[in-house]
């Protein structure tokens, strides 16, 4: 039984007939659609380095079902730069150094640019670290990739409105 | 992972009827069940998607005060939620405890709570494992047990419940809307998850093919906004499962307290409920003797399962440290570090 599902990937729709419905979003994306760009790393949830957008939020890849996300839109790594120019947060990761080996990068950069659309983490380095929690990089390029987060965030500032997570009446 | 067969389902009762078929499992995010399928531990025959049934997606003001959460409300959704914040502070701060922001963002509600042991050995297909095979012995015992049970487990399984939403809803007395091919029926979260007995297999109150539609707190539960909190101890500050945690609520009359909500996570294979500890702070003068005394009495029953006697200690401290923190009063934000005992101090 094929299933025929369709993605808008990076703005173009594809259509790909899943032959097996156990292909998670990952190997489409990888195997299928060419676009390696995102990694696998641990293939279970736990490294971060399959983060893509699905439907504007940051999720791991390599535990979605493609066949559960048919008619969904998909932003990766290779889909953030407009027009031969840098995303903003991808130029912030070559200034900061934000990287050694690359492995983790792509996962790193599409997380970033989704913590910055939620608007929890603002620019204190505490919530950034945090919010960047669930991408590991064995590199431990940690110190420089805080600091291109903080530096995007300002670049792209007013993108993502007043830092939320509010727990009183009185307080924001 | 095991060939299946892929049913989308469009409304409760086409899932349900799916649902209710041998071998079938109900797909959420994923995040769970395709880890265990990728691993072997779950093999199921049949996916039934339950991800476009209409209107599951909602977080619900009921007239009396109660507040219904649709079974595939996001974990991000619902901790972001301005008024579900502010109204369950608690609860919001165990979600962003859990997992990573990618993880919440997919999870959903109803499978925060389904989601399964942790065990290392129930995710070993090669040692024993009463859950994932009944009968086949328990690994885990006398094997490597610091994060294993220390309240309520049996001689055939000492795992936990890996849930840091579930803790803050057993303290607030949730509900689980569960439906059938029998039709609806409710079941108390504390009631929801079984101990493991002689039947570890049997982890919750759900009948083949049910299926959980929402999760729902009664209208007093927003009455411990004021002092309300999440504490997580864990291996590594972020990304971690709890080792202990504790969801510690007060509803306080000036310097007295009127009611106290105690549940333990990371202790038992559901989330531990306090109850007689709870009713000893009740009309009581906030002080640390009487927290310590409260201590005691929550962990009254605890006996290590292997080599984790410190949990009993550090659960009591976790106690302790969370009802003078919620004494002080929420705070305005969730932590930077979200249920970190160790927000404010300093990091090098
Ligand atoms: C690396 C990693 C770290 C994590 N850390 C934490 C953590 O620190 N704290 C924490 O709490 N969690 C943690 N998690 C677990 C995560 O929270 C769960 O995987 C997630 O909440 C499950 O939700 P889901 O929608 O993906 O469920 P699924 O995986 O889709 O489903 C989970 C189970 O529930 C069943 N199910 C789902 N919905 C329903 C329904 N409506 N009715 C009946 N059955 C249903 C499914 O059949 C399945 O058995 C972590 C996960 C990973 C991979
Ligand atoms: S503790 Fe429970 S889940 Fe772990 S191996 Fe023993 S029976 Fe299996
Ligand atoms: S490859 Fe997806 S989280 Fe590691
Ligand atoms: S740069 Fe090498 S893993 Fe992060």
């Amino acid at each position: 039984m094929s299933i025929p599902i369709t993605l808008t990937v990076n703005g173009i729709p594809r259509t790909v007939a899943l032959e097996d419905p156990r292909v998670t979003l990952l190997d489409l994306l990888r195997e299928r659609l060419d676009l390696t760009g995102s990694k696998k790393g641990c293939d279970r949830g736990q490294c971060g380095a399959c983060t893509v957008l699905l439907d504007g939020r940051r999720v791991n890849a390599c535990l979605a079902l493609a066949v559960s996300h048919d008619g969904a839109h998909v932003t990766t790594i290779e889909g953030l730069a407009r027009d031969g120019e840098l995303h903003p947060v991808q130029a912030a990761f070559i200034a900061h150094d934000g990287f050694q080996c690359g492995f983790c990068t792509p996962g790193q950069i599409v997380s970033a640019v989704g913590l910055i659309q939620e608007g929890q983490a603002g620019d204190d380095p505490e919530r950034i670290r945090e919010g960047m929690s669930g991408n590991l990089c064995r590199c431990g390029a940690y110190a420089g990739i805080t600091e291109a987060v903080a530096t995007a965030h300002a670049a792209m500032a007013g993108a993502s409105g007043l830092p939320g997570g509010y727990l009183r009446e009185d307080a924001a | 992972m095991n060939r299946f067969d892929y049913v989308r389902a469009g409304s409760v009762a086409e899932a349900i009827a799916a649902g209710a078929e041998p071998g079938a499992a109900y797909l959420a995010a994923g995040t769970n069940l395709v880890d265990l399928m990728k691993g072997g531990i779950a093999r199921p025959e049949r996916i039934v998607d339950i991800t476009r049934l209409p209107d599951l997606d909602r977080i619900e003001r009921l007239p009396d005060g109660a507040t219904r959460i649709g079974a595939l409300v996001r974990n991000s959704d619902l901790a972001h939620d301005p008024d579900f914040a502010r109204s369950y502070p608690a609860v919001a701060e165990a979600l962003l405890a859990g997992a990573s922001a990618q993880l919440r963002n997919a999870a959903t509600a109803a499978g925060n709570v389904l989601q399964r042991t942790r065990c290392q050995y129930f995710y070993d297909v090669a040692s024993a494992c009463n859950k994932r095979a009944p009968g086949s012995g328990c690994e885990a015992i006398g094997g490597v047990t610091r994060a294993h049970a220390v309240l309520g487990w049996s001689a055939h399984c000492i795992a936990t419940n890996p849930s840091d939403f579930a803790v803050p809803l057993a303290a607030l007395d949730a509900v689980v809307e569960i439906e059938g091919s029998a039709g609806r029926r409710e079941v108390a979260l504390e009631a929801f998850h079984r101990l493991p007995g002689d039947a570890p297999e049997r982890e919750t109150a759900l009948e083949a093919g049910e299926l959980v539609v929402a999760l729902r707190l009664p209208p007093e539960a927003a009455g411990f906004a004021a002092h309300a909190r999440y504490l997580k101890v864990r291996e590594r500050t972020s990304y971690a499962f709890a080792l202990v945690s504790a969801a510690v609520a007060l509803r306080m009359e000036g310097s007295r307290i009127a009611e106290a909500r105690i549940a333990l996570g990371g202790v038992a294979l559901k989330p531990w409920r306090c109850r007689e500890a709870e009713a000893a702070l009740a009309d009581r003068e906030a002080t640390p003797e009487a927290f310590r005394a409260t201590a005691e009495a929550a962990l009254a029953g605890a006996e290590p399962s292997g080599d984790n006697a410190f949990k009993i200690e550090l659960a009591r401290r976790i106690v302790v440290r969370g009802l003078t923190l919620a004494r002080a009063g929420t705070p305005e934000r969730v932590p930077a570090l979200p249920a970190s005992p160790f927000a404010g101090a300093h990091h090098a």
